[in-house]
């Protein structure tokens, strides 16, 4: 399956409400006018694209109306697709064999990290790179089973303690194996954490802190995976963990779930953080390389 | 955060640019009514049931007398507070079958707390005096009985898995059996998640309610859910039947607006909130609270109700009198201090401020520092209360020996009252005038007191 194919399918939920709403308003209105324009803006807001983007992104489109006089449909998708396209940043993750990048995810509770952390692990070693998981979610029951099970499934080396032991401590040992076996990419899967819970921050900063001192050559990725189900409280939780660990990417997963993966549009325009990986469902090759034109593409109506 | 804004804020900025007009006009309701609707939206209200609450939300402010009304904004804001309030409706209480064995399914999206709260929920129960049994009938998340299964030993009751067993309506079947032969009164099933998409997952949930026959089925939703939330209510309702909802990690900063969405469009009542990471976490639903989250101010509403209550009108009005005579003494400051004393622990109505509860958390409010305070200004004669430019060191070592503080604390006072003072001087509150009238009567100077 081509890559386009995997945004398109994996967006057809969105694209198919958008698509709907647009169609209704055409045969409703006809031309774009002011009225249509307020319903195409309030039917961003309910792919979650977030209130500011959506504003932003009709603001766009009334410009190139006022300065062209081109209402047609061809022109104004356009333009929205554009606009919509500027907002947000793409970054593809490169780790080159020989040198260990570590992959430190982190988000909330049930966006998926232990599940993106086994497909990135499958990913690197499809590549041929050696790959170690660090199970640092030592909080939730079991965390640390389901972690093996997928090293099992994805044969990968995973590094544990025990449930309730210092996550810290588990980065540092998975560091010096990672270091000790020469690995590729070191993927650690921490606990899933309220943005608003200052100690379990604190102890985030503690495993950027270890990381930074055990591994200061390694290239580090810290990557906020965020559920594409979430709301606006998207945008709250991005900034948050940016503040405690800085973040070098996003990840959006269960975006094949959703009809409204207009949050990626969202965190990227308010946070300016490159979006690395995208998830559209359970299999392993489900996760893609985030790519902004094709989603934008996917996102929208095909004019 | 910024971007939130909270809608009380912004709708004094409304009205503050309506300040001078004499009246409120058709216009500034529908401004009003805009910012409304985006307040709404930014907290994942569904669009259409913003849309229609906005409808009624306009019919009643046109209604009641914002227009006449001095704070329209307030009064806006009330009317919206209470028609969420209505929607979301009283709390209901979980099913108890007649038969004496109850079963209860969970259900949702894949990472909304299901096993978490079915944990939470045998506690909860086991509480309750019931005998409950947890079943986890999750065949497709790695370690995702095991997971039940430590957390309900951790609870203390009975949990069934089969983590070898393929087929889900099998584990049912025979964890239903286990518990009528442990004789427990109730049978909490912790399904698999789903992403609503999956025809086979959900063909295999209908399988399981065939075979235990639910006579709770319980949706679990994460507050953080945005717009997608009644379309996936409503496939649920559809395809499997949905009694009420379960809405679950509260304790974040998410405004919860799914709530609302999911209440108005499918009816189903919301049954327990889960508000944290232990297993006590988890809460019956207030209404109010509910509201005031989703409109992200807090419990603002609570406080200035609590506010209006404790303070003494004719207090009040003697401490204006005495600022009009360009005098605020000690005494003022006393009189003040017993008030908002009146409305509470400290913490309790910091807890209430927007913004403020969350980060709260484990802080110590020292409560006793106003009432030192108190007592310090308690222990000076009258004199010096009018007129405080008395105390010198001798007395103000009299003053520390009478309210057993040192004289250190008694310097702090002072310096607050001159503080005090000062700020009023700057906002033209101390010495007549029409204008600084006015002013004055809008708000008690309550900060200077170093809490």
């Amino acid at each position: 399956m081509s890559f386009f194919q995997k945004f398109k399918e994996g967006l057809s939920k969105t694209r198919d409400f958008i698509t709907a709403q647009i169609n209704r308003m055409a045969a409703g209105f006809g031309v774009f006018d002011d009225d249509m324009l307020d319903e195409l803006e309030m039917t961003l807001v309910q792919a979650d694209c977030g209130v500011t983007a959506s504003m932003e992104a009709i603001d766009a489109v009334r410009e190139y109306i006022r300065s062209t006089g081109d209402t047609s449909r061809e022109g104004v998708l356009q333009t929205l697709a554009e606009t919509l396209r500027a907002m947000m940043v793409e970054k593809h993750l490169d780790p080159k064999p020989g040198e260990l990048t570590i992959f430190l995810m982190v988000g909330v509770n049930g966006t998926g990290k232990t599940t993106t952390s086994a497909k990135m692990a499958q990913r690197a070693k499809n590549n041929g790179l050696r790959v170690i998981m660090a199970a640092a979610d030592t909080f939730r029951a079991a965390a640390v089973e389901q972690l093996k099970t997928w090293g099992e499934r994805t044969q990968t080396a995973v590094i544990a303690h025990q449930t309730g032991s210092d996550p810290a401590a588990v980065v540092f040992d998975a560091i010096k194996s990672a270091q000790a076996r020469n690995a590729d990419i070191l993927i650690i899967d921490t606990a899933g954490r309220l943005h608003t819970k200052k100690n379990l921050m604190e102890e985030l900063a503690k495993i950027r802190r270890v990381i930074g001192r055990e591994a200061p050559d390694a290239v580090l990725e810290t990557l906020l995976v965020i559920d594409a189900t979430t709301g606006q409280n998207a945008i709250t939780q991005a900034r948050a963990f940016h503040e405690s660990t800085p973040l070098t990417g996003l990840v959006i997963t269960k975006l094949d779930g959703s009809a409204k993966g207009g949050v990626a549009v969202a965190v990227a325009r308010e946070t300016g953080l490159p979006i690395c990986l995208a998830g559209f469902g359970e299999q392993v090759d489900d996760l893609q390389d985030f790519d902004a034109d094709l989603f934008v593409k996917a996102l929208l109506p095909e004019s | 955060m910024a971007i939130f804004e909270n809608l009380s804020s912004r709708l004094t900025k409304i009205v503050d640019g309506m300040r001078g007009k004499s009246r409120v006009t058709d216009k500034d309701i529908t401004d009003m009514m805009r910012e409304i609707r985006l307040a709404l939206l930014e907290a994942d209200v569904n669009y259409e049931v913003v849309r229609d609450l906005s409808k009624d939300i306009r019919e009643k402010a046109r209604g009641a007398d914002v227009m006449q009304s001095l704070t329209p904004g307030q009064q806006i804001v009330k009317i919206v507070h209470e028609t969420i309030i209505q929607i979301l409706g009283e709390q209901e209480k979980l099913i108890v079958s007649p038969t004496g064995f109850t079963v209860i399914m969970l259900y949702g999206l894949q990472g909304t707390g299901k096993t978490t709260t079915a944990a939470k929920l045998a506690n909860f129960l086991k509480k309750e005096g019931k005998t409950p049994m947890l079943v986890s009938v999750d065949v497709h998340r790695p370690a995702a009985q095991e997971q039940l299964k430590i957390l309900a030993d951790q609870v203390g009751v009975e949990c069934y898995i089969d983590p070898d067993e393929k087929s889900a309506a099998k584990i049912a079947k025979d964890g239903q059996a286990r518990a009528r032969y442990m004789m427990c009164d109730t049978l909490i099933v912790d399904t698999a998640g789903r992403m609503t998409v999956d025809e086979d997952l959900m063909a295999e949930l209908k399988k399981v309610n065939d075979v235990i026959k639910p006579d709770e089925k319980l949706l679990i939703v994460d507050a953080m859910i945005g717009q997608e939330a009644v379309s996936i209510a409503q496939s649920f309702e559809e395809e499997i039947g949905v009694t009420g909802f379960i809405m679950t990690k509260v304790d974040g900063d998410a405004r919860g607006g799914a709530a609302l969405s999911i209440r108005r469009m499918t009816g189903k009542p919301i049954k327990m909130l889960g508000t944290g990471e232990k297993i006590e976490d988890l809460e019956v639903f207030h209404p109010d609270r509910l509201a005031s989250r989703i409109l992200g101010m807090g419990d603002v509403l609570t406080l200035i109700e609590k506010a209006s209550q404790a303070i003494d009108e004719e207090q009040a009005r003697k401490t204006m009198e005495s600022l009009r005579a360009n005098r605020f003494t000690m005494q003022n400051m006393l009189d003040q201090l017993e008030q908002v004393r009146n409305m509470g622990s400290m913490k309790d109505m910091l807890a209430m401020m927007p913004g403020v509860g969350k980060q709260l958390g484990n802080l110590d409010v020292d409560e006793t520092a106003l009432d030192r305070t108190r007592a310090i200004i308690q222990s000076m004669t009258v004199r010096e209360r009018n007129n405080p430019k008395l105390l010198n060191a001798s007395r103000r070592r009299r003053v520390a020996g009478g309210s057993g503080v040192t004289v250190q604390e008694v310097n702090r006072v002072v310096r607050q009252y001159d503080d005090m003072v000062k700020m009023m001087k700057q906002f033209g509150m101390l010495g007549g005038g029409k204008k600084r009238k006015r002013r004055s009567k809008r708000g008690m100077p309550f900060g200077g007191f170093g809490f």
